[in-house]
């Protein structure tokens, strides 16, 4: 298990180093000097020389990387081209609305998920099963942006259950917050369940053919029962792989989703740091993203050995 | 079949309202009539008018031009790239090669296609073309891997061993024996991908990183619905469930595709 493990923690190391190249390429060749682009138009060359020594945009490629790089990983992501403040500061409050907003409609895909793909599978081929995949069918198809709109429409406007945006910190206390995040988590979660319950149904019931599955049959267990006592642990390979893939579309959709709420979440902080030309909050910003998505790829792949003891072996 | 015959209708429907747009629409799109604003439906406006008196059901006609245009166009691009990278990494299955292939599309994968497009964007800015960049981009580790799961299982097989005895090589084999044995698989995938990027270009234009005003698009569409949702709901109403209408076609149709392609699922009927 501890080999299987170091294995992996050395290919997310590795995939983490190829994505900081990755990224840092893309923004290096933009063309255009931020310091000058930091000053305007009118700035004296001297004081905008002076402003690239500041920002350390003398140097060359190689050594800004390693800059960027070795202060990422001290916690320092540089400092704003347009508000000249710690980028870490600014991503610090934004990332507690992105992370658990991801989260929050993870829990709830999961939630949703499992017991409609259990019941599906244990009703196979009964009207029951054909609804519920008529209805993921329909969930899968749905925009989560679209669906989140809708939900304002009905739940915030009309019925007045929710407000229709904005986020009130969570200063007063957890409550408050998770209201103001539910609308979004909801609307991120419908599609993501939707996906879930489909592979869930779908790995159950390629095990419904399986000889333990007779046996657990003869020996007097409901179809539901075997499902949950036998062909669960087997099934959870394709779900933990399809949970795993749906924490970076959860992730990537809270961004998007963070528009049609007025949510201050990373994903606000990112398209006015796009607009503004901000390319040093980019960068910092895509970096986190990415490193929350490839964590989550070794979490899952320690899951995997976790359910799968054949795994650890290998 | 059921499923593939009204997947078929449904996406076939928009694909011809996208054509039909180029030659006529019920109202011009580029023509304001302030005087006519935000109406609800009605028989002259089917789907009611925009706050530019602009009518809505004409813009959702040329709206499905961009975006079957940027979503088939990404999923040519992953094929374009991901079959030959699949195939070349399955007929050299277990070397540095295989290994360099398959790792790069891991990372690619690591990207979710919005943060691909977010860069390309901050380097590019935002354009049609370039969301077609980043969601083809995101396809292309989609078809390697299914490429190259495709091409090692058919590698095994005694009419491949043939070829080999015969003395083709592993170029000729994967182009001669082994593409047309997974094109199936290919068109299937092909179809979910097609259903993927309309999504995608939908939220990248929602976002303002796709096609630009004045083309339009049924992502932006909804994004500039947003602001008027209180009191001209239907603005947002229509250009969604268009895109819930195409994509819903097009996953049905590849549904379809699946189980008459794939006879273990038509045998035991799932």
């Amino acid at each position: 298990m501890l080999r299987y493990a170091l294995k992996r923690l050395v290919s997310l190391l590795g995939a983490l180093a190829v994505a900081s190249v990755v990224v840092f390429a893309a923004i290096e060749v933009i063309p255009g000097d931020p310091a000058a682009y930091m000053l305007g138009l009118n700035a004296a060359p001297e004081t905008v020389a002076a402003l690239r020594a500041e920002l350390g945009l003398d140097a060359g490629p190689i050594a800004r990387y390693i800059n960027w790089v070795t202060g990422m990983l001290q916690g320092d992501f540089g400092i704003s081209y347009t508000y000249r403040t710690p980028v870490s500061e600014m991503v610090g409050d934004r990332l507690w609305i992105s992370l658990p907003l991801a989260l929050y409609a993870l829990a709830l895909s999961t939630i949703i998920a499992f017991p409609v793909g259990i019941w599906a599978a244990s009703k196979r081929g009964t009207s029951v099963d054909i609804g519920i995949m008529g209805f993921t069918q329909l969930g899968v198809a749905i925009p989560n942006f679209w669906f989140a709109m809708i939900l304002v429409v009905i739940f915030a406007i009309n019925l007045r259950w929710f407000s229709a945006g904005g986020f009130p910190g969570w200063g007063g206390g957890l409550f408050p917050g998770l209201k103001a995040l539910t609308l979004p988590a909801i609307a991120l979660a419908l599609p993501q369940a939707s996906i879930l319950s489909r592979v869930m149904r779908s790995a159950l019931v390629d095990m419904l053919d399986q000889d333990f599955m007779r046996t657990a049959r003869a020996k007097g267990l409901t179809q539901g029962q075997a499902l949950r006592r036998h062909a669960l642990r087997n099934a959870m390979i394709p779900v933990l792989t399809i949970l795993g893939l749906q924490f970076s579309f959860l992730l990537a959709g809270a961004i998007i989703i963070e528009n049609v709420f007025f949510l201050p979440g990373l994903g606000r902080l990112i398209f006015q740091a796009i607009a503004q030309r901000d390319l040093i909050v980019v960068e910092s910003v895509v970096m986190i993203l990415v490193f929350a998505v490839i964590l989550v790829t070794f979490l899952v792949d320690l899951a995997y050995a976790a359910v799968d003891p054949r795994l650890r072996v290998h | 079949m059921r499923s593939l015959v009204i997947g078929g209708l449904l996406a076939g429907t928009f694909l011809f309202a996208a054509l039909l747009s180029f030659v006529w629409t019920p109202f011009d799109v580029t023509e304001l009539d302030i005087a006519a604003r935000l109406q609800k439906s009605s028989m002259e406006h089917w789907f009611g008018t925009d706050h530019f008196g602009r009518d809505l059901f004409s813009m959702i006609m040329v709206g499905a031009r961009i975006s079957l245009a940027v979503a088939l166009v990404a999923v040519g691009i992953g094929m374009g790239l991901g079959v030959p990278l699949g195939l070349l990494a399955a007929s050299r299955s277990g070397s540095l090669l295989d290994e360099l292939i398959m790792r790069s599309n891991d990372l690619i994968f690591a990207f979710p296609s919005l943060l691909i497009a977010i860069l390309i964007t901050a380097v590019f800015g935002p354009s049609a073309l370039n969301a077609i960049i980043a969601i083809g981009i995101f396809n292309i580790p989609v078809f390697a891997r299914l490429t190259r799961g495709g091409a090692l299982s058919l590698w095994t097989r005694d009419f491949i061993l043939a070829a080999r005895v015969a003395g083709k090589g592993p170029l000729r084999i994967s182009v001669e024996h082994i593409l047309p044995n997974i094109t199936n698989l290919l068109i299937v995938q092909g179809t979910i991908q097609f259903s993927l990027g309309i999504l995608a270009e939908a939220g990248l234009s929602y976002v303002g990183l796709g096609a630009q005003p004045p083309t339009p698009s049924w992502g932006r569409m909804l994004a500039e619905s947003q602001t008027m949702i209180s009191f001209a709901p239907h603005l947002a109403l229509y250009p969604g469930i268009a895109i819930i209408l195409t994509v819903l076609g097009l996953n049905l149709m590849g549904d379809g595709l699946r189980d008459i392609t794939d006879p273990r699922i038509r045998r035991t009927g799932r």
